[in-house]
């Protein structure tokens, strides 16, 4: 997209200081999570989505308000991943969750958990961690560095 | 509008090829759907081509004309992409052409190359399919998202891994005879249990193999057909596409599937079938729980109930409704971008009987096809029916 709407451009988010080009929009949410300031995208209906996003894909409404988002999210489903890309081959074995916080969900690591204490194979209701409350954070992986959305179990 | 005739049908061996080009591939199974159809090759109008990750496992773009040059054709190619569902969707735009009169004889096809790039280099280029925003750096790989669609589908609606083992156990059975399957060799379900974790809840014999091959069609008109004397007994009577949100987290249910349920619609409608006319399906088993959603999303079963499907007997090869008697994804083999197209070759030999596993479906007159991209983000469904 360019430039050319007269805002000014913006310095570079990026944690490592690098030069490579940003994404705008989701740089400048995850700048907002790190800083406690989480947000999401709201239409008139209350549909919910993650910038970068002009239009809501479910009602077609081009009306969408920074609204903040609920301080505490709920896990929906998780897994432990063992077998992972070269971006996280140092981070394996790690848990990635995807949890609701209200009208959006937000994927990202299950931190404050030791993953090998976690069943991911058990469909023990009582033994698995869907429904824990999580609060949403930025953090960095073990592998590159690159900054990564952190769930982190909450403090009750 | 003609009906569209399946005249002939090619395959690789699907496996570990590391050293053979694309082009090979692909040139291979062009030439032998040729010569499986008897149409020359100065008929062919147009090559529809689908492939996913050329860019990363050949540094090759640009492959349609490629790959025509590679079969022999002089004629239009284009190169579709939508992940897992490229050579399905490759096959609907073959579909479409002939039905639209543009063109009287279509090859249509894919390949993909894996296994060169390793098991690191494929997770990574099999999640470029994942939204990279908010997916991929949150760390999901490919059996990652399909471990989140699991663990969902466990909670909405109970089974367990024993019951997807049994999927596993299944596909691989039916994959022995076939001599272009990546696997032929049964496994128990206690072996597909104790295997390694790779995103739990699924584990190794949940997953699809790192695959090489290509598969290729030839489409023509009925009326080209029967100008030609061709044998094409099996017509592509359906075909039916559907999409949905990228990130598994902007659906609306994380364990179902409606772009394929959409597809499926669409697919029947078009073929004037319903889901209790289909005698045989070749569905999208990239891990285990894809195809019981597949199932789902295909009108076999309600919401919750196709977990149990191969465990009770009723898509294995004996059963009612036998499910992916090539040996699926799992078992035979999973070449993304050629995936789509290999699914209906399997199924028109099924139908015409020349398939290492057709005694299994004597009598069978109509088959689906279930091809998906990614967390089944988009979905392509045909339906092939025994016209003559």
């Amino acid at each position: 997209m360019s430039r050319d709407d007269g805002r000014a451009p913006r310095p570079a988010l990026r944690a490592d200081g690098g030069d490579r080009a940003g994404d705008e929009g989701y740089d400048e949410w995850l700048a907002a999570v790190a800083a406690g300031e989480a947000h999401y995208l709201a239409c008139p209906e209350g549909h919910g989505w993650l910038p970068p996003r002009r239009i809501c894909p479910r009602c077609g409404s081009t009306d969408l308000t920074e609204t903040p988002l609920p301080d505490r999210g709920e896990i929906e489903t998780f897994t432990v991943v063992h077998v992972a890309g070269p971006r996280f081959v140092d981070d394996a074995p790690y848990v990635t969750a995807v949890a609701s916080f209200g009208p959006v969900r937000v994927t990202g690591v299950l931190r404050g958990v030791d993953p090998a204490a976690v069943d991911g194979d058990s469909t023990d209701p009582a033994r698995i961690e869907p429904g824990l409350a999580v609060e949403l954070d930025v953090g960095e992986t073990a592998t590159t560095g690159e900054r990564v959305v952190v769930l982190r179990p909450a403090e009750r | 509008m003609t009906t569209v005739r399946v005249a002939g049908v090619g395959l690789t061996h699907f496996g570990s090829h590391p050293d053979r080009t694309g082009r090979d591939l692909f040139a291979e199974a062009a030439l032998s759907a040729g010569e499986d159809a008897g149409v020359p090759r100065e008929d062919v109008d147009e090559l529809t081509y689908g492939n996913f990750m050329g860019s990363i496992a050949e540094r090759q773009g640009h492959q349609a004309p490629l790959m025509a040059e590679a079969a022999g054709l002089a004629c239009p190619a284009t190169r579709y992409e939508e992940a897992c569902a490229s050579a399905g969707v490759a096959v609907r735009q073959a579909v479409r052409l002939v039905r639209s009169g543009e063109a009287d004889v279509v090859l249509a096809g894919g390949m993909e190359r894996m296994t060169n790039l390793g098991t690191e280099g494929v997770t990574e280029g099999l999640a470029i399919a994942a939204d990279e925003l908010y997916e991929v750096r949150a760390g999901i790989t490919f059996p990652g998202a399909y471990a989140l669609m699991a663990r969902a589908y466990f909670d909405a609606f109970g089974g367990s891994r024993e019951d997807l083992a049994h999927v596993a156990v299944k596909n691989h059975a039916n994959a022995v005879p076939n001599e272009y399957a990546q696997y032929q060799r049964e496994i128990s379900v206690e072996t597909a249990m104790e295997s390694p974790p790779v995103a739990e809840p699924l584990h190794l014999y949940d997953a699809c193999p790192i695959t090489d091959g290509a598969a290729a069609l030839v489409l023509v008109s009925e009326e080209y057909a029967r100008e030609h004397d061709l044998d094409a007994p099996v017509a592509v009577a359906g075909s039916g596409q559907g999409g949905d949100a990228l990130a598994l987290s902007d659906r609306e249910h994380l364990a179902r599937t409606p772009a394929a349920t959409r597809a499926a619609e669409e697919a029947y409608a078009d073929a004037a079938v319903d889901p209790d006319d289909v005698d045989v399906a070749e569905v999208h088993d990239c891990f285990t729980i894809a195809e019981v959603m597949a199932l789902e999303s295909l009108g076999f079963y309600e919401p919750g109930e196709g977990i149990g499907a191969a465990r009770r007997g009723e898509t294995t090869a004996d059963g009612d409704r036998p499910v992916n008697l090539s040996g699926g994804l799992k078992a035979k083999g999973h070449p993304v971008g050629a995936t789509g197209a290999s699914q209906l070759v399997e199924l028109t030999r099924l139908l015409r009987g020349d398939h290492p596993n057709s005694d299994r479906v004597q009598d069978a007159r109509v088959g689906v096809a279930h091809n998906a991209g990614g967390t089944v983000a988009s979905a392509v469904v045909h339906v092939l029916e025994v016209v003559a």
